[in-house]
């Protein structure tokens, strides 16, 4: 059978018909098609777990009473997973137990470039590396297989343009045989206490050495030898532009990149002029060889150490390593001599979060700008608070708050950072005051032991929960907020505001998200308090809930353009012969009315009849 | 088979993926081997979207090469100009002649390229330049979502895969209550490109 499938859809394929049992994963681009397509199939327990730390914990526990499990997660996500990563590699496995990790070179989603090949070799797990679709089903299959083998966690590294990349798989359909081993008591394996942990660390070293002697035979490692002038080491997709680039050259292809064959390289080595390297992100492969004493060319003509590669740079790079003598391809048109405006991400027009974030720079940076028409009411608060807010951000669409026009937000860095951020702003002895911002998805992954911090240390921080009833960047998965499971079934919800009472915040309040004075109000009695306090601000998340209210327009007789609408950010409200104009294609209407809330002249309400429409 | 690399570009919400996944199945269908690779913006509407599409008896890179672009198949004119770069001498651009203004734009902070520029970035690159009114083209038939097949209907006339090949892959790849109306949709994308693209050639 053959079917187009992304990267993605045939890692979950292969783990299905390697009879897997068990699947767990935080949403996170680009990996969260795997969960998603794996709840598809009949038979596997399917979750999504609170964190990727909870996923792969969830993936252990699976494995250790016999079954197959996959764990899968973005790159950043390993890093939370870390620590069961490291200590699973000494317990070993039972039932196989393959953790994918999709890389993101070139930063299409994500807010760092880390390269993940190194925890394969610093947590001493062997790592796959599928370069298509076709070898992304093949090669999970075989990493099970591998997994119970050599008793490992196995890693299966992708990238985004191999999980987003769509490519022919050829398949057979067939019964899945679903192999259930017993669960073995052995606590000297898997109670890693310091006196378990030491034989089994040498147990790991063993294991590495079988590993290194299975790759060496690995069907995966393909040593091909055509052209002698020239032999490239490579794997994941960087194979694939090299082969466009140099198509009769010869290779070492490597589908298991860690551990390293070395004798492989050695036997490439002794018969080809000279040794090229070709892969994405960190010299990974460049410094094995340079480990075995091999100095091929590298990083220095092939770039993406920052960035992803594609053909061109790899054509662009062997150029000027004297390595292909064609020149570009001839008749490139020149680039337009005009600008072209970009179209950069924003929130979308009926966002839950936009109300918030236009509060929060009103109060942050409105007061701290002496400008024209700024009344006497406001100029007494802007004594009470003129050094501004300091807005301390998580990770999610609302992180777009920090572009034009909003620009409400101050730092962002990992999931669930904004609260332990804010404690410490507040904690360095700075006059602002401090705000943290998190989603709602955000906050169960990893937002509530930094507010158990604030409780804990009575640390004065206001935490605004944005909570639009979704993990809505990555596709509106359920979390454990929102009673849908990975299966779409409903469950149990965690009631956040409970949950929040629970751990001992006593200052909590739930306000609408299309409430901007509600929100301002609760903003600014909760910066006033000396104690930790909570806002929850409510609303659904537009584009999944596809819900439109009646429609709004501009009165353009009352509208003198003062532009106060725009400030929003909303795609829909926008500016039409210098007057405010309303995109009613995009607007959701009278359940947002955010902007009918702005403006100042009241120039925004129901569109009674044709007459008013521009 | 003779490789062809082609590039969909346009606007999230206009169906460019949909459009690309149904050429690359098609192509499947037709024995070419076949990768694409889609790049979305974070955003869920509204953001740029481009997708590659290579099909070939083999194909490695999933991504196009700069001026390698046989076709260039866009559902939006500022959207096109982006990658004019990686049009080939010979290459096709097809543009659905519709704008849609970015935030810059209709905020009033940048401007929208021209149509004269734009129609002039085009007759530099290429001689197979058209400019096809898809939108107006669906709105006659009702409905604005079927751009895209039409727009893949005006393509199907410069590839190799016949039609019969085509029309049962769109059958098979949308909703059943609105096949009839995409399999119009795409007779009257393709004869439009006769039209279009066989008055040029004749």
């Amino acid at each position: 059978m053959k079917k187009l499938l992304s990267g993605n859809e045939a890692i979950a394929l292969g783990a299905f018909h390697a009879g897997v049992m068990v699947g767990t994963a935080y949403p996170g681009t680009p990996s969260t098609e795997i969960l998603e397509t794996l709840a598809t199939f009949e038979g596997p327990y399917v979750e999504w777990s609170t964190n990727e730390k909870v996923a792969l914990e969830v993936g252990m526990g699976a494995a250790y009473g016999g079954t197959r499990a996959l764990v899968s997660m973005k790159h950043v996500g390993l890093n939370v997973a870390a620590d069961p990563f490291f200590t699973l590699s000494y317990t070993g496995v039972g039932g196989g137990l393959v953790l994918v990790s999709a890389d993101d070179p070139g930063n299409h989603s994500s807010q760092n470039e880390q390269d993940n090949r190194h925890y394969a070799r610093s947590a001493k797990i062997p790592m796959l590396e599928p370069s298509d679709s076709q070898e992304a089903y093949e090669l999970t299959q075989l990493a099970f297989s591998i997994s119970e083998q050599f008793d490992t966690p196995v890693l299966l590294r992708s990238t985004t343009r191999v999980s987003h990349s769509r490519s022919v798989v050829e398949f057979e359909e067939r019964d899945v045989v679903r192999n259930s081993l017993p669960f073995i008591r052995n606590p000297q394996k898997r109670v890693m206490i310091p006196a378990h942990a030491t034989p089994r660390h040498i147990a790991v070293e063993k294991r590495m050495q079988e590993l290194e002697r299975y790759s060496e035979e690995f069907h995966y490692n393909q040593m091909s030898i055509n052209d002698t002038n020239l032999g490239i080491v490579s794997s994941g997709v960087a194979f694939q532009y090299a082969m466009e680039v140099f198509p009769h050259a010869s290779y070492l292809k490597l589908g298991m990149s860690y551990p390293f064959p070395e004798k492989l390289l050695r036997s490439l080595h002794s018969r080809v002029e000279k040794i090229a390297v070709i892969e994405e992100l960190d010299p990974f492969l460049e410094d094995i060889l340079r480990k075995f004493g091999i100095n091929p060319i590298g990083k220095r003509f092939f770039p993406g150490t920052a960035g992803e590669l594609n053909p061109d740079i790899v054509a662009d790079g062997a150029r000027q390593a004297g390595l292909l003598s064609a020149p570009p391809l001839p008749h490139i048109t020149r680039p337009p001599d005009f600008p072209l405006p970009g179209r950069p991400p924003g929130l979308c027009a009926g966002c839950p979060h936009t109300g918030a974030f236009y509060v929060l720079r009103d109060l942050g940076f409105y007061h701290s700008i002496d400008r024209p028409g700024i009344t006497a009411r406001d100029k007494v608060l802007a004594g009470a608070k003129k050094s501004g807010l300091i807005i301390s951000g998580d990770i999610g669409c609302y992180t777009l708050s920090v572009l034009p026009p909003l620009i409400a937000m101050d730092t962002q860095t990992c999931m669930g950072a904004s609260i332990g951020v804010a404690i410490g702003l507040v904690r360095s002895g700075i006059a602002n005051k401090v705000v943290a911002v998190i989603g709602d998805s955000t906050f169960y992954h990893s937002g509530i032991t930094g507010l158990i911090d604030a409780v804990y240390n009575q640390t004065a921080v206001t935490i605004i929960v944005l909570d639009n009833n979704s993990t809505a960047m990555t596709g509106y998965q359920g979390h454990p907020g929102t009673g849908i499971s990975a299966k779409g079934q409903i469950t149990k919800v965690v009631d956040m505001e409970k949950l929040v009472r629970g751990v001992g915040v006593e200052d909590v309040q739930v306000v609408d998200a299309f409430e901007i004075g509600t929100i301002k109000l609760a903003i600014r009695q909760c910066i006033e308090r000396n104690e930790p306090s909570v806002i929850i601000v409510r609303g659904l998340c537009p584009s999944r809930s596809k819900r439109r209210g009646d429609q709004l327009a501009v009165d353009i007789n009352k509208c003198d353009g003062c532009g106060a609408c725009l400030r929003l950010g909303c795609p829909a409200a926008l500016r039409r012969d210098e007057k405010a104009w309303i995109d009613t294609s995009q607007c959701l209407g009278t359940i947002c009315a955010l902007c009918q809330q702005v403006c100042p002249k009241e120039a925004i309400a129901l569109q009674i009849s044709e007459e008013v429409k521009v | 088979m003779k490789k062809i690399d082609l590039l969909l570009s346009g606007i999230g919400g206009q169906g460019v993926i949909l459009a690309s996944n149904i050429l690359a199945e098609v192509a499947m269908d037709f024995k070419y081997d076949v990768k694409k690779s889609d790049v979305l913006g974070m955003a869920q509407r509204g953001g740029a979207v481009v997708s590659h599409v290579r099909l070939a008896d083999r194909v490695r890179s999933p991504l196009v090469q700069k001026g390698n672009v046989d076709v260039l198949l866009s559902f939006e004119r500022l959207e096109a100009g982006r990658w004019v770069e990686h049009l080939s001498r010979e290459g096709y651009a097809i543009i659905n002649n519709q704008s849609v203004f970015p935030l810059s734009v209709s905020s009033g902070y940048e401007a929208y390229p021209l149509q004269e520029e734009m129609e002039q970035l085009f007759k530099t690159a290429t001689k197979r330049v058209y400019f096809v009114d898809a939108l107006s083209m669906a709105q006659d038939m009702g409905n604005r979502n079927v751009v895209n097949i039409i727009m893949l209907g005006f393509l199907s006339f410069l590839l190799p895969i016949d039609a019969d090949t085509w029309e049962s892959g769109i059958a098979a790849r949308v909703p059943p209550i609105f096949r009839e109306l995409n399999l119009d949709a795409f007779r009257r994308g393709r004869s439009e490109a006769e039209k279009m693209v066989g008055e040029t050639n004749g």
